[in-house]
């Protein structure tokens, strides 16, 4: 109410943003669900109007999508390159998440029961990796895990193995390196989460008769579960649309949803198809997403 | 005995994966010296591939490029980061809010390639219509701040939703205008914040590779695309010296900024404890 006679302040300053955003954020995206329901053009325009030019009545284009999900005219469904590509986003985004919340949750429980005075240097210690440059530390792992690499030296050296191991262009690569770039997402929700954990409730646990593992697994992880659960979103969201980790360190075989619309655009230059892959893509987001609001009910 | 085993047993996994997170950088550091360009076995010191950085214009150029991009897409973040976060916090209600903080927070969970993809249609579509702007650190500064705001805007929320609005009414009342509250009361206090956005919004565009990737145009290249550029192509230690120089500085700064933090947390709190004991002998004396 104080606000009521700032009117013209008010409306300036809420414009600034709105505008910008509505130009850069919610134009572009129109632009992008537009060109997914249309024709695909020649190489001077690269798609069509959406209006008939003949009959002046507009006509929506499915069948970008539908190409999507089966090859050609009565195909077989969900074989696709396309849909393989999806899968395989969801289920390195689901392994990434699962490796970083068992060598997360651990790392992040004996944080939080470390020293008071010791936990902001540890805790600056996970982050100072994470600010320097992501596609540095992602194009080391591709000469630590290089057939001739320090790793494989390092094996052979040790005599654990007598030829290289294959694990750059492999799912191994691929998982390593997901896992080490989105560790700290895991990592600083579940710290937030164990630091607050009262250790009257342990020890009331261990009074009643539990043991150290049992008062971990009923005491401890239950009340954590609102940090997994946000480690794990934190973790498997920017997964899944990962683009760089498998350019630097999977093969053909491991190719992701992100690398196949930059494909699609510029190599097949097919841009209706692009697009509609990219608004599929948004799913892959919005729905674990929903599901996720729908279970904490954290809506604004 | 199950104390001492958790005790050694949470060193250990402290332990494994701090070397887990931090044996990408020793490797890039150790490697950068080396005297061949093999990286498996050390063979010896030289400073080769630091001389062959500064000679390389690609890397050169790229780097100054990403300061420029990056220093813009900072100031421009944190500017519009300030803007939406006082919106969010202060102005409960107004038409469109369920729509503004929509957008703003959007970015933070969308894929950058949708981002990059839909900014350049978007671009595409009004280069065509107005022969402007030519795909170039424009459109990538552009690219980066959508981003780099979106962070900047929970940074500098948090600490708008924790400041004290009673010093602000205090200064209304004793007839500031609302301009001169913000300025003189608001900024101050969230100064620290916005520096803050700022240097996220920095480090995420200095970093950035795929957006960058998709808003570019011919002969303009930031310091990542040209890394990403040889990165595909094998092994490169001038990469692994361009990571050292990056890594030590890095260092540096962060190590700056949280002294600079705490200097500043000193401060105001010696501040506070001058003004409440200033408040008590006035009060005694009364």
């Amino acid at each position: 109410m104080a606000h009521q006679w700032v009117a013209p302040g008010r409306r300036f300053v809420i414009g600034v943003p709105f505008v910008w955003l509505i130009v850069f954020f919610l134009l572009p995206f129109l632009i992008l669900l537009y060109i997914s329901f249309v024709d695909m053009g020649n190489d001077i325009s690269p798609f069509k109007p959406i209006w008939d030019s003949n009959t002046g009545l507009l006509k929506l284009k499915y069948e970008n999508y539908w190409s999507i999900f089966r090859t050609g005219d009565g195909g077989a469904l969900f074989q696709t390159i396309y849909i393989e590509a999806y899968v395989r986003s969801i289920w390195y985004a689901l392994c990434t998440a699962l490796l970083c919340l068992v060598i997360g949750y651990p790392f992040s429980y004996f944080i939080a029961r470390a020293k008071p005075g010791v936990r902001p240097a540890l805790l600056m210690m996970v982050m100072l990796p994470f600010w320097t440059s992501f596609l540095l530390r992602v194009y080391a792992w591709k000469g630590i895990l290089a057939d001739q690499g320090v790793l494989n030296q390092i094996f052979m050296g040790l005599g654990l193995i007598n030829e290289p191991l294959q694990m750059l262009y492999t799912d191994v690569s691929m998982l390593v390196g997901m896992t080490y770039v989105y560790l700290p997402f895991m990592v600083l929700p579940l710290y937030a989460n164990l630091v607050k954990l009262d250790p009257r409730l342990l020890e009331a646990a261990y009074d009643l008769g539990a043991s150290p593992l049992g008062a971990f697994w009923l005491v401890t992880v239950p009340l954590s579960k609102a940090g997994i659960i946000a480690g794990f979103m934190l973790v498997f969201i920017p997964s899944v649309g990962e683009f760089v980790i498998p350019s630097l360190l999977g093969g053909p075989e491991n190719i992701m949803i992100g690398r196949v619309v930059w494909d699609e655009m510029f190599s097949s230059n097919n841009w209706p198809r692009a697009t509609a892959l990219a608004v599929l893509m948004i799913g892959l987001i919005v729905v674990p997403l929903a599901i996720y609001y729908h279970y904490t009910g954290e809506r604004e | 005995m199950n104390r001492y085993l958790e005790k050694h047993f949470g060193k250990l996994w402290l332990g494994v994966t701090f070397l887990f997170l931090y044996l990408p950088l020793f490797f890039m550091i150790v490697f950068s010296f080396n005297s061949t360009r093999q990286d498996a076995v050390f063979t010896g010191f030289s400073l080769r591939w630091y001389e062959a950085l500064m000679r390389d214009t690609k890397i050169v150029n790229g780097f100054w490029l990403s300061i420029k991009v990056a220093t813009f897409a900072g100031v421009a973040s944190a500017v519009l980061a300030t803007f939406a976060a006082f919106v969010l916090v202060r102005y409960r209600r107004f038409s469109g809010r369920t729509l503004f903080s929509g957008m703003v927070n959007a970015p933070l969970v969308m894929p950058e390639v949708v981002i990059g993809l839909s900014l350049l249609l978007l671009m595409v579509g009004v280069q065509n219509a107005f022969g402007w702007p030519q795909r170039g650190m424009l459109t990538i500064v552009l690219g980066h701040t959508l981003l780099g705001m979106a962070y900047g805007m929970v940074v500098i929320q948090s600490r708008l939703l924790e400041m004290d609005r009673s010093i602000e009414e205090a200064a209304m009342d004793l007839g500031a205008k609302p301009l001169q509250v913000f300025f003189l009361i608001t900024m101050p206090n969230i100064l620290q914040a916005v520096f803050a956005a700022f240097l996220l919004a920095f480090t995420l565009s200095f970093d950035d590779v795929v957006i960058a990737e998709f808003l570019s145009g011919p002969g303009v290249n930031t310091l990542p695309q040209v890394i990403f550029g040889y990165a595909r192509r094998g092994i490169n230690p001038t990469i692994y010296a361009a990571a050292t120089l990056l890594i030590v500085s890095v260092t540096l700064v962060v190590i700056g900024y949280s002294v600079w933090v705490a200097r500043q947390t000193r401060r105001h709190e010696r501040e506070i404890a001058a003004a409440t004991r200033a408040e008590m002998a006035a009060l005694q004396a009364g």
